[in-house]
């Protein structure tokens, strides 16, 4: 049996004055995939992304997310979904447990509900002893690993994931791709992007944008058959060297 | 109603972790109250004098020794020549020069008069204009104090005499301090609520955090309420810091009642945290909102009447005043503090305020849900 959609696009499309980031794209991803989204710099993957999520309306087109309308309904479509931004986005002169707490609470946790998954989180990222640290003295690795444990902290259906790993280090991506694993058997949808394609090789689908439009859109072994390559790096260098729009 | 305490739980944690926020909090207050209200001082003292005796008689000494008496004026030089004098000025070594003329003392016991010459350096124009006043009305005492001398029948004095007498209702001493330091509080509780509330929310904007608050259900009126009252309360503490101070340093109690003043600044507190919300919509970096709250409180103060009496600006300037929130709480601070104006005496000022307010506030939650 086919597993629903939860989120669907058609059409969707973003236009900044005399410039078109994201031209028209449709695709749909099933309940509990991990959906890998990928695209050179510029090629409008963050803008594609900050409108699934509600930060940005889209110029036209249509799309749903958990069943939520991206024009109507974003106050809806933001309690279903986690996101991580590219910045790094947990407050730095909080310390790790008052970040966990802070949001748990404004997405209406209760304070049982807080006090328990805290608890499992910290445990789960091994960072009790740095509980009542500011998160401004962690290290890098561990940031990202616990921005990631508090944009899924609150049982979201959908996470977006925009560049999580960037700038970590090779054992520490592993251990955050560990995470997702463990998200994913949850049933939270995951939706990523990425510059590394070995990460895309762990996604159950992957998308490819260029210049906008998304370019190919299958598994990563159908990818490589379609495109007779033996390795997602090369899939993607093959589109990417499509890109005739500058970086941006 | 829950989601609001956890913001707030959040921006005090913030705020009070901030080791620069509770230096301005504390120490801010302190530096300016102790220390601007005795340097802004209207006063004009220790004006520099030089003296060109022609006469060396025993009047010109005694005219002399009148005017340094009097402790506005240094006697800087003593001469008998005029090129030396005007030197002396071209130098800037001395700002007034009085030259006394050969047959001073001849033409004053003779015809009874005499003539004597001021030269100012207008440069810093209200130390001329306040010296050469001073001076003329020392000259105008010597004056009468000779006549008293000469002319034996006062009944029978040529000119009828008016004496001016005048009594300083609400502030008897004229002390300075009293006008200034009230003004001051006004500048300190504007800086905190403009200032560091729109310093915080451009502080999010910069590193980012602002973009995962949006992504949450979060209402607009709860991340604004979350970041309005923490300063609201701060600018209050800070007012009672101040209020404290003034008492401590200068033996200031208000003459009206605390209430009148926690009302209004209450009151005052909500536009000036609306002015920092609004600024901080229109900018994207700390740096940027630094610059507008700098060149915003430049005109408040220079136009709020803190220095100089808006009655005497020209009518356009008193205009722009109008529009300006300082120059309402400066007013009714003084008004309040010297006057003892109650809540319904400052009630036009309060309704002004209010209108402010509501402006400031509304502006700046348009402005942010376009953004967002």
């Amino acid at each position: 049996m086919e597993a629903e959609n939860i989120i669907t696009t058609e059409e969707l499309t973003k236009r900044f004055a005399g410039f078109t980031a994201v031209d028209a794209i449709s695709f749909n991803v099933k309940k509990g995939e991990i959906f890998g989204f990928l695209g050179a710099n510029g090629a409008g993957k963050t803008t594609a992304m900050r409108m699934l999520c509600g930060l940005s309306k889209p110029t036209s087109g249509k799309a749903t997310i958990a069943g939520a309308d991206v024009y109507k309904q974003t106050e809806q479509i933001k309690k279903s979904i986690g996101y991580m931004s590219q910045k790094f986005s947990l407050y730095e002169d909080l310390t790790v447990k008052e970040n966990i707490r802070f949001y748990g609470g404004i997405y209406g946790k209760t304070n049982a509900f807080i006090k328990e998954k805290t608890a499992f989180l910290l445990h789960q990222l091994n960072i009790e002893n740095e509980a009542d640290k500011l998160v401004a003295s962690l290290p890098l690795g561990w940031k990202q690993k616990l921005a990631f444990s508090v944009a899924i902290f609150h049982e979201p259906q959908i996470v977006f994931l925009d560049e999580p790993t960037g700038g970590v280090d090779p054992v520490t991506r592993r251990e955050f791709w560990n995470l997702i694993y463990q998200a994913s058997e949850r049933g939270i949808t995951i939706f990523v992007t990425t510059h590394y394609m070995d990460e895309a090789e762990y996604c159950n689908r992957v998308s490819i944008m260029v210049d906008g439009k998304i370019e190919a859109l299958d598994t990563p072994r159908g990818l490589k058959e379609t495109y007779n390559a033996t390795t997602m790096d090369d899939v993607f260098l093959q589109l990417a060297r499509k890109a005739t729009r500058a970086d941006v | 109603m829950r989601t609001l305490q956890f913001l707030l739980q959040k921006e005090f944690r913030q705020i009070f972790r901030d080791p620069a926020i509770l230096r301005i909090i504390f120490v801010m207050p302190m530096m300016q109250l102790l220390i601007l209200p005795w340097a802004a001082d209207y006063e004009v003292k220790n004006i520099k004098l030089v003296v060109v005796d022609h006469d060396h008689s025993d009047y010109s000494r005694q005219f002399v020794s009148k005017v340094t008496a009097s402790g506005y004026f240094l006697l800087n030089t003593y001469t008998s020549s005029y090129s030396e004098a005007s030197q002396q000025i071209a130098d800037d070594k001395a700002d007034i020069a009085v030259e006394i003329p050969a047959r001073f003392e001849k033409d004053l016991v003779k015809e009874s008069e005499a003539p004597v010459f001021l030269a100012v350096n207008a440069v810093n124009g209200v130390k001329a204009v306040l010296g050469a006043a001073y001076l003329q009305s020392i000259i105008q005492d010597f004056n009468n104090g000779i006549r008293a001398k000469w002319i034996q029948m006062p009944r029978l004095s040529p000119e009828p005499n008016i004496e001016v007498v005048s009594s300083n209702w609400y502030n008897p001493l004229m002390n300075y301090k009293w006008f200034m330091v009230p003004g001051i509080l006004v500048v300190l509780v504007t800086m905190v609520g403009s200032f560091l509330a729109s310093l915080n929310i451009v502080k999010e904007k910069e590193i980012g955090t602002i973009e995962q608050i949006n992504v949450t259900p979060i209402k607009k009126y709860h991340f604004i309420l979350g970041k309005l009252i923490p300063f609201w309360v701060l600018g209050l503490i800070i007012l009672t810091i101040g209020l404290l101070i003034s008492y401590v340093a200068y033996g200031i109690v208000p003459a009206g009642s605390f209430f009148t003043i926690y009302v209004f600044a209450a009151a005052y507190l909500l536009a000036v945290l609306g002015l920092g919300l609004l600024v901080s919509t229109f900018c994207s970096t700390q740096q940027q909102a630094m610059l507008i709250s700098f060149f915003l409180m430049m005109i408040f103060i220079l136009l709020g009447g803190l220095y100089t009496p808006i009655e005497s600006m020209p009518t356009w300037a008193q205009w722009i005043t109008r529009f300006n929130p300082v120059t309402y709480f400066i007013h009714v601070m003084r008004f309040v503090i010297l006057k003892g104006s109650s809540l319904a005496d400052i009630l036009p000022q309060l309704c002004i305020i209010l209108i402010f307010a509501f402006v400031l506030n509304s502006w700046a939650v348009i402005n942010y849900r376009k953004r967002a």
